[in-house]
């Protein structure tokens, strides 16, 4: 089978179960539920795009297939954030205060994080994997840090916090839509002027440099992007970059390409694919007994242990 | 031409290379040899961007390195280093073909591939063109590496220890191969490598380094010499005239 037709049905399948998602069990309310409906499918196609492209970004300038951009510590600081302003203000405050607030907050203290994280590390010798090394023991430190808050304030609030420790598209505030929308646009497009470097990248730095790639500048601005969309995605849904493993993976196997046109594009559908699938098993299957997150880090350690077997025996 | 002057660069206050002035001929083969942690490969690395020197410059064509343009360089430049890991898989032709990216920035016309074609000719890989990179033998890996750096068309090629892991048939291959770039294409190549006899036999100039300074350089017949090797080396190597070529018994 060919790379174009493995889109084509990748797209078809995302396209039905997108339709699926929408038009079954409508009821006699569908007014009501439809609009519900679409702006939860926006969420969906937003947040697993974002995951899948940055991504598939990290893995290739990272040159390393089984890291996520989760490892330079944005979830534990998105958890440390919430986690913080519900220690400080309560969880009655939190539900007063303005959404808008808190996920500007959120999303600026990140990206700055990120961006503070790599221009730190820059100015000195550029080594990529010592900014992960990094980002991992800020991460640690972060989750202990909101670890340490969680076990002081009062049960009922840490309840509330428990609710953006897991993924899930079922609370999404739809106003940020637009928000989010407009930020991740602003990064696809930067991205395209660096997306004829992504191949050459993945040949690894020396060979990128001989190429004529300008390294440090190219790979500083796609750390940039990462840093927006999975900033983005977070404080959308919650923590979700553990789904960008699997993801990125399964379009490798699938597609078995260098060319990240294909790859990325790949991704997005499967990450698309996956996410639908999941919300209408927890929606239809379990009736919401259980959050998205379980069931794709279900499948998806299934799917790693197949490949850990599969790679052993060759 | 490339014209290295008082560079120096530091790993942690201990240099590795240390106020190194040289001159590579255009045209030419130049070798860099030395004893282990002499130096060479920081030096082409340097020479090649690959590592940012901390004092002195690196002049090609006339111009200071960090003033080229990163794309317009690699029209100009070329280095393989000595560990070629993928975490993709091509086949060669594919990885050939990423030798024209400062060109075609990805999209390859059909001059682009008229180039690819014939850098595998030049290294007679059209047989195997279509093999991934991960079934083959050290020896041809190194062949389509050789290549890619060929379609890139460079006036320098810059080459770390290409003969690394490779058994006697392929080394000779190899060297075989750079000594046509030179006098067929009219290429200047510059490699580090360890095998005296190698670089007696094939290059043009000889740069001798150690402990991060140019201790020696000259045509071959100056520096394959049993006194020079005594200083580069610390070793007795006897050296025995073959047909007018020089070579190194270093095996006792």
């Amino acid at each position: 089978m060919r790379n174009p037709t493995k889109l084509i049905i990748l797209s078809v399948l995302a396209v039905t179960l997108i339709l699926v998602f929408l038009f079954t069990d409508l009821g006699s309310n569908w007014d009501y539920i439809l609009p519900k409906r679409t702006m939860k499918i926006i969420s969906i196609v937003l947040t697993g795009s974002a995951i899948a492209f940055s991504t598939v970004i990290f893995q290739t300038i990272t040159n390393n297939r089984i890291l996520t951009p989760s490892i330079i510590g944005l979830d534990s600081l998105y958890l440390l954030i919430q986690t913080f302003i519900i220690f400080l203000f309560g969880s009655t405050n939190l539900t007063l205060m303005n959404q808008h607030v808190n996920f500007f907050i959120s999303i600026v203290l990140m990206i700055l994080f990120s961006l503070g994280l790599y221009h730190f590390l820059f100015k000195r010798e550029g080594n990529i994997y010592f900014l992960l090394l990094i980002g991992l023991i800020f991460g640690t430190f972060f989750s202990s840090l909101s670890d340490f808050m969680q076990v002081l304030i009062d049960p009922n609030e840490f309840q509330i916090i428990q609710d953006a420790m897991f993924a899930s598209f079922n609370n999404v505030n739809t106003e940020l839509f637009y928000v989010a929308f407009f930020l991740m646009g602003l990064a696809t497009l930067y991205f395209l002027k660096f997306e004829k470097y992504l191949d050459v990248l993945s040949l690894g730095k020396d060979t990128a440099i001989n190429l004529g790639v300008d390294y440090d500048k190219v790979v500083q601005r796609l750390f940039i992007i990462i840093a927006i969309l999975i900033s983005v995605a977070t404080v959308l849904v919650g923590p979700i970059t553990f789904l960008g493993l699997l993801v990125a993976n399964v379009a490798y196997e699938f597609l078995k390409t260098y060319r990240h046109r294909v790859l990325i594009f790949g991704a997005i559908l499967i990450s698309i694919i996956a996410l639908v699938a999941g919300q209408l098993i927890v929606e239809r299957v379990f009736t919401f007994s259980t959050t998205i997150s379980v069931i794709i880090n279900f499948i998806g350690g299934v799917y790693f242990i197949y490949l850990l077997l599969k790679e052993s025996r060759a | 031409m490339i014209k290295v002057k008082n560079l120096s660069k530091k790993y942690n206050d201990k240099a590795v290379v240390n106020n190194v002035s040289v001159n590579i001929k255009k045209g030419k083969i130049t070798s860099f040899i030395g004893p282990n942690g002499a130096g060479k490969s920081t030096l082409l690395s340097a020479v090649s961007r690959l590592i940012k020197h901390d004092v002195g410059e690196v002049m090609i064509d006339k111009k200071e390195i960090n003033s080229w343009k990163s794309n317009e360089l690699s029209k100009k430049v070329a280095i393989l280093k000595q560990s070629n890991n993928l975490n993709v898989r091509l086949t060669i032709r594919e990885l050939v073909s990423f030798g024209r990216f400062p060109y075609s920035q990805g999209n390859l016309t059909q001059e682009d591939w008229a180039k690819v074609d014939e850098a595998l000719s030049f290294m007679e890989l059209h047989d195997i063109e279509n093999q991934f990179l991960d079934e083959l033998s050290g020896g041809q890996r190194q062949r389509a590496f050789i290549a890619m750096v060929i379609a890139q068309d460079t006036e320098y090629i810059l080459l770390d220890e290409p003969l690394n892991n490779l058994d006697m048939k392929h080394s000779v291959q190899i060297m075989k191969v750079l000594r046509r770039l030179v006098d067929e294409l009219g290429k200047t190549v510059i490699l580090v490598i360890h095998d005296i006899n190698f670089a007696s036999f094939y290059s043009d100039y000889v740069v001798a380094l150690k402990n991060g300074e140019i201790i020696r350089q000259g045509p071959t017949n100056e520096i394959i010499e049993q006194g020079t090797l005594k200083e580069i080396y610390d070793m007795d190597i006897p050296i025995k005239q073959i047909d007018k070529c020089r070579v190194c018994v270093y095996f006792a």
